[in-house]
Parts: C-alpha cells; sequence; structure tokens
C-alpha cells in the first residue's frame, strides 16, 4: 500500500509530538530534581530495524545522536527476533549509553498485536547511583556507582524483582530510584501505545514506508544545508584549563565532502587521571549538537539527518576515553566541543559562527553546618546553577550570562538561601567583562557568597575559562576570564572544594564571551548605549572601541 | 442582600472588536463595535448604548458592569507603559534581565529575548538585605533610598517598583523605602514586591512587580475615565473588572494591582464554557477555542477551571515556554498555540506542509479577503475545501474571493509538492487540526488526564470549523457546539464570581509544623483577602479556600493541598502530611517513605458562589430537519468532492437530529460535522457530535 504524501507528513508530526508527549510523561513522573526541573532526559521512537524516526528536544543537548546509537547497542545483544511482548531493557553502561553512569536508558520493543513494529527509548538522570560522594574525586568508573550492563528489567510483562533489588540495593536513594525506572518503563509503554494508534488509523501494517519517507527527506535536506558549505578541511584547537595545572588540548579537523561532513579529533589529550574523561558517544552528542546549531536548526534529529554527521577519534584519548576511565564530569569537556567545532566552521562560514563563550555551567554548591556552633551530622548541601556569558554572534553581541550549550535553568538565589545559611551579596552582571568587538560577547557575572553563621563552609567548583578565556577573533577581544577567589584576597583555583573561613567571602566571576571583529568598528550608537548602561566604561569606550564620550558631550555644548 | 433578577452588563475589549453583552431576565442582547484603541471607553460605551437601545433598557437601570480588557496586555506589548524605575538590593541590578539564565530555545543562537520593562540606567540599588528566615542582616540605607528618589526626578520617572531580596519574607524594608518616597515624591506610583507578589523567587517577584508598576498609570487614567463617562450617562450600579484567575474585582484593587487584568479575555471565554458544561452535565470537558491567530486548550472537570500561578507577556518568540516577561499572578491554566483562521501556510525546508505561527491579521488578511494578502491561510483552506460558503461569510459583509485563495494555496503549497489548489487545502487543514490536536494531548498529558475521556466545547470564530476533526484525532466520542460563541468570553464575564487570591511564602517544614505561625499568618491573609472582596461582594455571601504548597525537601514541584477553614493545632502536623500523601498519590501513584515534606507557600481564596445553571433537559427527538442545500466538500483522504447538505442554524429547532457530514451555518462561522459524527441539537441550541458507533 502506499500511503499519500499528506499523510506521511502528518503522520510525521505525529511521531514528534509523540516524543515530546513521552518526554512529558516521563518529566511529570519522575523524581529527579534535575529531570523535572531542567529536564535532563530524552526519549525517541524507532523503527523495526532500530533507525531513530523521532527524538525530543529537551533540555539537554547530550542525548542527541548517542541515543540513537544507543538502540543498536541493545539489538546488536537482543536480536529483534528473540524479543517478546512485554519486555523492556535496562542499561547504564556509560560508553553505550549516555557517557556516564548517573543516567539509566530504557529500551522497549513495541507490538501491535504480536506484530513486532518498532522500538521506543528514553533516559533520565538519576538522583544517587552509589558511588564516591565526591563529585570530583573518582579515579576510575567503579567509584562512580552501580553498573548495569543491557539487561532485561521486565521480562514479557513480568517485573525482574531481582535485578530491581539489585538497583535498590546500590543507591542512597533506593525509593526514588525505583520510582524514576518506574516512569522510564511507563514513559516508553505510553509511547508504543501512542505508536500502534496511528498505525490503526491510518491502517498501516508496518513503519518501512514511514520510515524511508522520514529519513530519506531529512537525509536529503541535511546533504543539501552541507553542500551549500565550500569543500574542504578546516583545523582548529583549544587549550581548557584541566585540572592540578595538568591542561587538556582538544583538536579538530573538520572535513566537508559530497557525503557528510566529519570532525576527526586525532591530536587531542590522551586520557587524564581527573574524571572528566570523554566517552565516544558523547563526543559524538555534542559534536552533532554543534553542527546542527550552525548548519540545520531546522531539520529534526532522526536517522536520516544524523548519518551525514560522523566522528573520528583515537582509542584513549580524552574524546574517545575507554573503560575503566573516571567520566561522570565527561560534560566539563563534552560542553567545550561546540567552540571547538565553531573554530573550523568559522574557517569556512566566517559569517555564520559565533566568537568563544563561557561554555560550561558555572555552577556553585554550598556545604556547611546549619548550626553555630557546628551539630556534627547537621549540615546542609545546596547547589545553584549559573552561567556566564556566550560568544559574539556575527549578527548580534552574545546573551549575558546564558548557558551554552547547555539550556539548563539557573536557579534563585532565594530558593538556594532557603535550603542553606549562605547568602549572595552580589549577583549581577560583570561590568566590562564581555570580550570587545563589533559585536560584543555577553557578559558573565560577579557573584560574592558568604555565611550568615559565623562558621566556615566548602563551596565546590568545577569551572573552565579561568587560565584560558574565551577566544575573540577577527580582531574581537578574548573575553574576560573566570575567576574564584577570597574576599579577603586569596586567589584560588577554578575546580575544586575550597575552604571560606568564617566571615570571609567567596567571589566568583564567571567569564564573558569573546568579540567579533574589530570594536573601533562597533556602531558608535552600541558603544554609547553600552556606556550608558555600565556595561563598558568611559575609559574603554575611547581606548578600545575609539568613542571618545567627553567628546561628544562636549560638543553638543 | 443579594439583588433579585439583576440586569447585567459586560464589555470584553479585545485588540479589534469590543463585545457587549446585556442580561435581563435570562434574556441576552449583544453587540460587536470596533474597538478605538487611543481611548477604549469611547468604543465600550458606543457598544453599551447599542445594547441598551436594543433592550429598551435604560443604563441608569442596570445593576452591574463586569469589564474586560486587554489595554494591560497590550500596553506591555506595544510598550506604552509608564517610565518606570526600579529599586533593588544592593549586588542585585540585574535579576530582572539574567531571569532564568536559560535558553528557550536549543537550536537558536541568536535568541531574541522581550526588552525589560526597566533599562540598566533606571535599575537602582540601596544597601539593606533580609535573610530567607526574614531576619534583617542589614538596615536599610536610607540615605540611599534618598539619592534615588533625586535621581529618580531627574530622569522623570512616573512609577517605581520596590522589589528587595526576601521582601515577601519581611516587607519592613520595602514599606519603609516606600515611606520616603511619599514624603519626598508623593505624586510616584510604588508597586511593592512584598504586597503585588509576596513569592520566593526573586526573578518572577521582581518581573511581576515590575509590570504591576509599569502598566499602573495607564490603566488608573482609563478607569477613572472610565468611570466618569458612566455616571455621567447615568451608571449608579457596580464596575467590577474580569481577572486573569477568572474571578471578579473591584476597582480599587484593579488599580492597585492591574497587573491581575494581564489576560482576562481568555478567561472570560474559561467561564463561558464551564457555564455551557454545567448547563449540559459535562464533567470532564476540554475547552476549545479557536479566534483569528491562536488556538487555546483548557481543561474544564466539574464545572472548574484550574488555575497556574504563572504566566508569560509578550513572547519574544510567539507560544514558545521561557520566551516572555514572566508575571506570577492567578491565571487559568490553557495552553495556547499559533493556529487560527489567520494562521499563514507554508513548505518549511524539507517541503513539510507548516502552518503559523505567522498570522495575517486583519490587514492584508487571508488571500480571500481580495485586500491584497497573497500568501495562504487557514480560512483560505476553510474556503477552498467548500466549508466557508464565500457568499455568506460574516453574515455577508465581506465577499470572498475562492479564486485569490486557490492562488495562494498552489504558489504557497501545492505548486511544489505536486499539489492541485484543493489537495493543498486539504493538507493545510489537516496539519492545523493536527497540531491542535497534539497540543491538546501533550497539555492533557501534562495534567495527567486522558484527552480522549473528555467532551469538547467549541467557541471562537474559527472553532465550529475545525473542531470536529480535531476531536476525531485525539479520539473524543462528543463535542459541542454552543449558541453565541462568538462573544463567549463576555457572556462568560457575567457568571464569574467575585474573587481575590493571594499567595504568601513563608517557609514550614512538616514535624516541626508551627500551628500558632501558621493559624496566625492565614488570619491574616484572610482578612487582607476580604477587605478586597467584601465591598464588590455587595453582602453575597463569601466562600474561602486555604491551601498549603507542600512539596518532599528538594523536590522541584509542589502541590497544592487543601487546608481546614479553622485554626490550626498541634495535630494538624500528622493531618496536613497525611492530605499531602493522599494528593500526592493521586498524581504520581506513590509516596516516598520517610521523606520529609516541607510548606512553600500558602493561599487564601475568597470567592462568592458561582451560580451555576441547572441541567438542561433534553429536548424530545423530531424529525430530520430539512437541508438548505447541499456543498460540494473536498476530501482529500479519497480524493474526491462530496455533496455535503447544508443547514441554517437558526432553522434547527431543539431535537433536530441528522448525521454527518454536514455543514450548519451561521452568520458568524459555521460548523462543520464530519463523517465520524452524528448530530442534534439540544435544549439550550447547542450543536451535540457524537461519534457514529456510539449514537446508534
Amino acid at each position: 500500500m502506499s500511503i499519500s504524501l499528506i499523510d506521511k507528513q502528518i503522520m510525521w508530526n505525529r511521531l514528534l509530538a509523540l516524543v515530546e508527549e513521552q518526554a512529558q510523561v516521563l518529566q511529570r513522573t519522575a523524581f529527579s530534581t534535575i529531570v523535572r526541573e531542567s529536564g535532563d532526559l530524552a526519549a525517541g521512537v524507532f523503527d523495526a530495524q532500530g533507525r531513530m524516526l523521532a527524538q525530543a528536544v529537551t533540555g539537554t543537548p547530550g542525548h542527541i545522536n548517542s541515543m540513537a546509537l544507543a538502540v543498536g547497542h541493545v539489538i546488536a545483544k537482543h536480536p529483534t527476533h528473540t524479543m517478546k511482548p512485554g519486555d523492556v531493557f535496562i542499561h547504564n553502561d556509560p560508553w553505550i549509553g549516555t557517557g556516564h553512569t548517573n543516567d539509566f536508558s530504557v529500551t522497549t520493543p513495541c507490538f501491535r498485536g504480536t506484530e513486532f513494529v518498532g522500538i521506543l527509548a528514553c533516559n533520565c538522570h538519576l538522583m544517587d547511583i552509589g558511588g564516591s560522594r565526591n563529585m570530583t574525586g573518582s579515579l576510575d568508573v567503579f567509584m562512580e556507582g552501580l553498573f548495569l550492563p543491557i539487561l532485561r528489567i521486565v521480562e514479557a510483562g513480568v517485573v525482574n524483582e531481582t535485578l530491581m533489588s539489585v538497583i535498590r540495593a546500590n543507591t542512597r536513594l533506593p525509593v526514588e530510584t525505583e520510582g524514576d525506572t518506574y516512569a522510564l518503563i511507563s514513559c516508553n509503554e505510553i509511547g508504543c501505545e501512542r505508536l500502534t494508534q496511528m498505525m490503526d488509523e491510518f491502517g498501516l501494517d508496518d513503519l518501512d514506508e514511514l520510515s524511508d519517507h522520514i529519513i530519506d527527506t531529512s537525509k536529503a535536506a541535511m546533504l543539501e544545508k552541507i553542500r551549500e558549505l565550500p569543500r574542504g578541511t578546516w583545523s582548529a584547537s583549544l587549550t581548557l584549563d584541566g585540572q592540578d595545572g595538568e591542561p587538556v588540548e582538544l583538536r579538530a579537523a573538520l572535513t566537508v565532502s559530497d557525503d557528510g561532513i566529519n570532525v576527526d579529533y586525532t591530536g587531542s589529550s590522551k586520557m587524564v587521571r581527573h574524571n572528566f574523561n570523554v566517552p565516544l558517544c558523547y563526543t559524538l552528542a555534542y559534536t552533532t549538537y554543534g553542527l546542527g546549531c550552525i548548519l540545520a536548526r531546522d531539520i529534526p534529529n532522526n536517522a536520516g539527518s544524523l548519518e551525514p554527521r560522523t566522528v573520528t577519534a583515537e582509542e584513549g584519548s580524552i574524546l574517545h576515553a575507554t573503560k575503566p576511565a573516571a567520566v561522570v564530569q565527561r560534560h566539563l569537556i563534552g560542553l567545550m566541543l561546540p567552540d571547538l567545532i565553531f573554530g573550523c566552521l568559522r574557517q569556512a562560514i566566517p559569517d555564520r559562527v559565533p566568537a568563544e563563550g563561557a561554555g560550561v555551567l558555572w555552577n556553585i554548591s554550598g556545604f556547611g553546618p546549619r548550626h553555630s556552633p557546628a551539630v556534627m551530622g547537621d549540615d546542609f548541601l545546596v547547589n545553584i546553577v549559573t552561567t556566564g556569558g556566550m560568544g559574539a554572534l556575527p549578527s548580534q553581541d552574545g546573551l549575558s550570562a546564558t548557558g551554552f550549550p547547555s539550556g539548563v535553568r539557573g536557579g534563585p538565589v532565594e530558593i538556594f538561601e532557603s535550603m542553606s545559611t549562605l547568602v549572595f551579596w552580589r549577583k549581577q552582571y560583570r561590568e566590562e567583562s564581555g570580550g570587545p568587538g563589533t559585536t560584543r560577547g555577553g557578559l558573565g557575572q560577579h557573584i560574592e557568597l558568604g555565611n550568615s553563621l559565623p562558621e566556615a563552609f566548602n563551596c565546590t567548583t568545577s569551572y573552565e575559562r579561568v587560565l584560558h578565556p574565551a577566544r575573540g577573533f577577527f580582531e574581537g577581544h578574548a573575553g574576560a576570564p573566570g575567576y574564584v577567589g577570597l574576599a579577603s584576597g586569596k586567589v584560588l583555583p577554578g575546580k575544586a572544594r575550597h575552604f571560606v573561613p568564617k566571615n570571609d567571602r567567596i567571589v566568583i566571576l564567571s567569564p564573558g564571551g569573546g568579540g567579533l571583529g574589530n570594536p573601533r568598528k562597533r556602531d558608535a550608537a552600541l558603544v554609547r548605549q553600552d556606556v550608558e548602561n555600565q556595561l563598558v566604561s568611559a575609559a574603554t569606550a575611547r581606548d578600545v572601541y575609539g568613542v571618545d564620550l567627553e567628546d561628544r558631550a562636549a560638543a553638543a555644548e | 442582600m443579594t439583588l433579585q433578577n439583576p440586569i447585567k452588563l459586560s464589555a470584553d475589549v479585545g485588540g479589534t472588536f469590543t463585545d457587549i453583552v446585556l442580561e435581563r431576565d435570562g434574556v441576552r442582547w449583544t453587540t460587536k463595535v470596533l474597538t478605538t484603541p487611543a481611548a477604549p471607553e469611547q468604543g465600550v460605551l458606543t457598544g453599551i448604548h447599542a445594547a441598551l437601545q436594543q433592550a429598551g433598557i435604560a443604563l441608569s437601570a442596570v445593576d452591574t458592569f463586569v469589564h474586560g480588557t486587554t489595554l494591560a496586555t497590550n500596553a506591555i506589548i506595544e510598550r506604552r507603559g509608564a517610565k518606570t524605575a526600579l529599586i533593588a538590593t544592593d549586588g542585585f541590578r540585574d535579576t530582572l534581565e539574567i531571569g532564568t539564565e536559560s535558553r528557550y530555545d536549543q537550536y537558536e543562537l541568536a535568541l531574541a529575548r522581550p526588552k525589560p520593562l526597566v533599562p540598566r540606567p533606571l535599575r537602582f540599588t540601596v544597601r539593606e538585605r533580609i535573610d530567607a528566615r526574614g531576619d534583617i542582616l542589614l538596615p536599610l540605607d536610607e540615605a540611599d533610598v534618598r539619592n534615588v528618589v533625586t535621581a529618580l526626578r531627574a530622569a522623570d520617572v512616573q512609577s517605581v517598583a520596590v522589589a528587595f531580596i526576601h521582601g515577601y519574607a519581611n516587607d519592613v524594608h520595602e514599606r519603609r523605602c516606600q515611606a520616603i518616597l511619599h514624603d519626598i515624591a508623593p505624586d510616584l506610583h510604588v508597586s511593592l514586591s512584598s504586597a503585588v507578589c509576596p513569592e520566593i523567587r526573586e526573578y518572577e517577584r521582581t518581573s511581576t512587580t515590575v509590570t504591576n508598576a509599569y502598566i499602573q498609570p495607564l490603566i488608573e487614567s482609563y478607569l477613572l475615565r472610565m468611570e466618569r463617562r458612566l455616571q455621567a450617562d447615568g451608571f449608579r450600579g457596580v464596575l467590577c473588572l474580569m481577572t486573569s484567575g477568572g474571578g471578579l474585582t473591584s476597582v480599587d484593587v484593579a488599580r492597585r494591582f492591574p497587573v491581575r487584568l494581564v489576560e482576562s479575555g481568555p478567561a472570560g471565554g474559561a467561564v463561558f464554557a464551564a457555564q455551557i458544561a454545567a448547563r449540559l452535565g459535562e464533567r470532564k470537558v476540554l475547552a476549545f477555542d479557536m479566534g483569528g491567530t491562536t488556538a487555546k486548550i483548557s481543561l474544564i472537570e466539574d464545572y472548574r477551571s484550574e488555575t497556574v500561578r504563572l504566566f508569560e507577556v509578550d513572547r519574544a518568540a510567539r507560544f514558545l515556554r521561557g520566551s516572555g516577561l514572566p508575571v506570577r499572578i492567578p491565571v487559568i491554566e490553557m495552553v495556547e498555540i499559533g493556529a487560527g483562521g489567520g494562521s499563514l501556510a507554508r513548505l518549511d525546508g524539507l517541503k513539510r506542509v507548516t502552518v503559523g505561527p505567522e498570522s495575517a491579521s486583519s490587514v492584508p488578511g487571508p488571500a480571500c479577503y481580495g485586500l491584497g494578502g497573497t500568501r495562504p491561510a487557514v480560512t483560505d483552506a476553510d474556503l477552498v475545501m467548500g466549508l466557508i460558503d464565500p457568499n455568506d461569510f460574516a453574515g455577508g459583509s465581506i465577499t470572498l474571493h475562492p479564486d485569490q485563495a486557490r492562488t495562494a494555496l498552489s504558489a504557497e503549497v501545492g505548486d511544489a509538492l505536486g499539489f492541485s489548489a484543493d489537495m493543498a487545502a486539504y493538507a493545510v487543514y489537516e496539519m492545523v487540526c493536527e497540531n491542535m490536536a497534539s497540543a491538546a494531548r501533550v497539555h492533557t498529558v501534562e495534567r495527567g488526564v486522558t484527552a480522549s475521556q473528555h467532551t469538547m466545547i467549541a467557541f471562537g470564530g474559527a472553532a465550529p470549523l475545525h473542531v470536529a476533526r480535531v476531536a476525531e484525532k485525539i479520539g473524543v466520542q462528543r463535542v459541542i457546539v454552543p449558541p453565541n460563541a462568538g462573544v463567549g468570553s463576555a457572556i462568560g464575564f457575567l457568571a464569574a464570581p467575585i474573587s481575590y487570591e493571594l499567595v504568601r511564602t513563608t517557609y514550614m517544614r512538616l514535624g516541626s509544623f508551627d500551628h500558632a505561625i501558621a493559624t496566625g499568618l492565614l488570619e491574616d491573609m484572610a482578612n487582607e483577602v476580604r477587605g478586597w472582596v467584601e465591598p464588590a461582594a455587595h453582602g453575597a455571601e463569601l466562600l474561602e479556600h486555604r491551601v498549603a504548597y507542600m512539596r518532599y525537601i528538594g523536590q522541584g514541584h509542589e502541590i497544592a493541598v487543601e487546608l481546614p477553614l479553622r485554626p490550626l493545632g498541634p495535630a494538624d502536623d500528622a493531618v496536613l502530611r497525611e492530605q499531602y500523601e493522599r494528593d500526592y498519590v493521586t498524581l504520581f501513584k506513590r509516596v516516598i517513605p520517610n521523606a520529609a515534606v516541607e510548606i512553600m507557600a500558602w493561599s487564601v481564596r475568597i470567592t462568592t458562589a458561582t451560580e451555576l445553571p441547572d441541567v438542561a433537559s433534553a429536548p424530545a427527538s423530531s424529525r430530520a430537519p430539512e437541508a438548505s442545500g447541499t456543498t460540494a466538500v473536498f476530501d482529500g483522504r479519497s480524493g474526491q468532492t462530496i455533496q455535503v447538505p447544508r443547514y441554517r442554524r437558526e432553522q434547527l429547532v431543539p431535537g433536530a437530529r441528522f448525521p454527518g457530514p454536514a455543514i450548519v451555518a451561521e452568520d458568524e462561522t459555521a460548523t462543520f460535522i464530519t463523517a465520524a459524527f452524528d448530530a442534534w441539537i439540544d435544549g439550550i441550541g447547542a450543536i451535540v457530535m457524537e461519534r457514529k458507533e456510539l449514537a446508534a
């Protein structure tokens, strides 16, 4: 039977709505705070061959493409003809899932009657999966909690209680973790129900013709976008702060050909002893996302649109870390990949690519006693998401205090303070931090945090761009580097657990984004506006931008 | 004292039209006049007098006049508010602009954000600090405040928002600041965050307070003019304003908290749908309001709409959550998407048919208006499919041009896909219905209910044309198109209760729950709310609702737990936990044993009783009515043109019964009953469609 073109389009839209609905179900029923507040989850629908047809657009890009491939791993281990109605598979293997053990991935074969028609998959971040409590301290993946290979959590409709009890026994939060596991299972159930309803409504026996349409159309559109680019290979590198005085060097060579784009990370640093090694699936996610932002923002993610984007990395390098490397903080490196990819693309299509930005989130985690004098064991542990500035765009200034590439929401100061004894004495724009340029980089933030009790407290930070600021391009200047220190003067490293003495404060200046183009070519009206807004000083306007406001004032008199 | 058979009047001032409804003894007169944006009271009075004349009633005989307006919303969107300044805590000058630090569109780097209502040079800070428990860490520096006043004067500021960190927990600094402002500059309008929105989360509270300050001078002068004009024309009754939460409020409250008037039109629509639901005894309803530019979908269960506490105005990217200015006010929960009669269709980069959110608006309008529009809108598709009669649109006031609609559909959609204009029209029709069906599914899932178990009630000009197809797609079995659907909001205003809700953040943890503090807080809140409601209620019986917003410690979402209307005692610690867990199970299936529970906020709502109509009795079955003719309608599924009987709505009597496909035409719109439904006319004149397999 041949399906009409308009019905194919309607069904494609239906599948896109189906995965959004799946994501909603998960977000509503999950226990994990980060899933509910920030949407750290993924959901997708696949055809009977395991080709991804649609994926929900959720809070973080870390699941793009990685989930598309994860289902292939499940099928390789458990071929589809061995799957039965009512089977559900689970795993949290960082190398075939999402890059760290904190995410459970659930895969469900979907049957219409007894006929296997497709697959639903989803994953979400759990609050606790055991392992070390010190986020900066793991030395290998075995210190990062329970590790589940691909297993049947439900077999022919019956929950595997043995496996469930293993899960419960390996987390500090058994009720929440089990709850999240059920949320994942029902998320796929809803998706399967909607999929078979759609097939009933349109009288489909299988998804083959629809899949081909979605995949072929998307791949052709992606290739068309790629073929608008000049052919060639462009290289770029990025030096990151790393940890303990050991910087990380990332290298990329991006090749545009008729059949796609390949990003080759050969030459990047080897794996490190810290826990920000990156499994290849996560490298692929942020590579795909970085390319997507520039090239294909209107093309939905599916097997067709993803296929022309490929990655090469040397096994054993920090971007293709192998077991048992510690990977729990793989986002510290992964989130910097878009800037590296932009470094290559900027040479090919300079008018479409932003300057470098702050990259990783500038989250603050505080730990201290609830009372003074301190009572052993009665402590608070609080976290707040904060950000730096984005790089300048060719068409407009970079956004200030905005997360990119992660789009996670920042936290309210008042909520943070209500859960602790800490006090933010300042959290506002960090003036002069945006990299000057024809278009200016976004501003970072000036944050000061103290304790309302006469007690010391601890503050954990995992930052980049302290030693290596976001660079500007085409004569645009770098954004201000980040800074961590005590109000009393001592400079602190970007990645560490800091001790803030009694009556002192910690000062955190998040980095600004880089500028694009010569600042002297910036529209003088915009410079004056920046000075009026006190984002740029009169001296910088004069010395860097070449706009002398006093002259003008004098002339006006 | 309650009024016997009061004469009621309502006005809904929209962007294009002002709708007036007059009601006496269950009889209604309606008029529609053009809105007069420069002085909206002008249009309102013109409309009122027209309606009064029709009815032969004098304005002096009218008991209540209920007024809803988009004035507040439009002033924000068009940035026509007062020159406004913000006074914030030292160190927090940019809270208003930093916002949530997130991006509402994952793939767009060049994101547009709405311009803050107060630019940085007018955002001042003063030294002071209060902590989360309401204790003063740093006293207010009054010299700082006085210096700010000097700067305000110099900048010619008219209105000021004062929003200090943790101002909800202790308002002493905000009040002192207000007193100083009042002493030195008595003409300034002042909005305090502790009064406008005493809730935790500094960004949303500051934004709400600033929005209130921004529109306050404008709304105040409008209300003053309106009152004067009404009095001059002899009005002696009570003037009430419709709020976003679905309740009415007095002019006094509206003047102080004009931010609560934002989004009052859709709230009226929800009240209208709830009334219809009660009339027909429908307990699970999906209200579907499709107008010129948007479609709105909301849930009504047991004749009540849910309210939420956060709304966004002026979204930079239409309909994308997170792209607007947040205001924390009680607002009827609904989802709104860019799908209306004027929504434009095009092909995207993948040659997929796409509809909206861009809209043809009234000028040039859809291509078929013949006013120069060349891009096809949903109305063009409706026309080409045969659903709208080109010679009988809007009561014959506009002649439509099917040829121009066909040309536009072919050029923008059909040609590139090898579709005829008929097929292109069908594609646009199907796609816009699909989009609305998806929105309905996702919205119901967010609320934890199943769309297919609901009855749809359709109103707004474009809804009757599309509702049957949307219902098919989401599996809804029953659809109702009430009479007077075109002025539904204004009718809803007449039935809305007087009400006011106050939410206050005061943190408390179960286990160490202080019943004396909680009781004192609730009593204070109830007294304040009663002070707002009583003057407008004129002796009507008042109902009170008390709610605690509770969550497991560390969770992101609170749930509303109903509190008893009595002083709380030591035993209530356990009672609250029990009640919380019962509600939690309903929503999330299972509790978290031993997890600590915290109360984040408290709410008191006082309202007059909502008068729900009695269920109308079903009319006796009557013969199949005579069709007034047939219309050729293109069916894209079969690729065939089918002959569909056409009826005039005013000729259909209660009890009339006929099968789909059918079209029922009336002056303002037409109802399309697809082949999947049968239809009958019920006792109040509503068209009721039922799925065929059930109707038998």
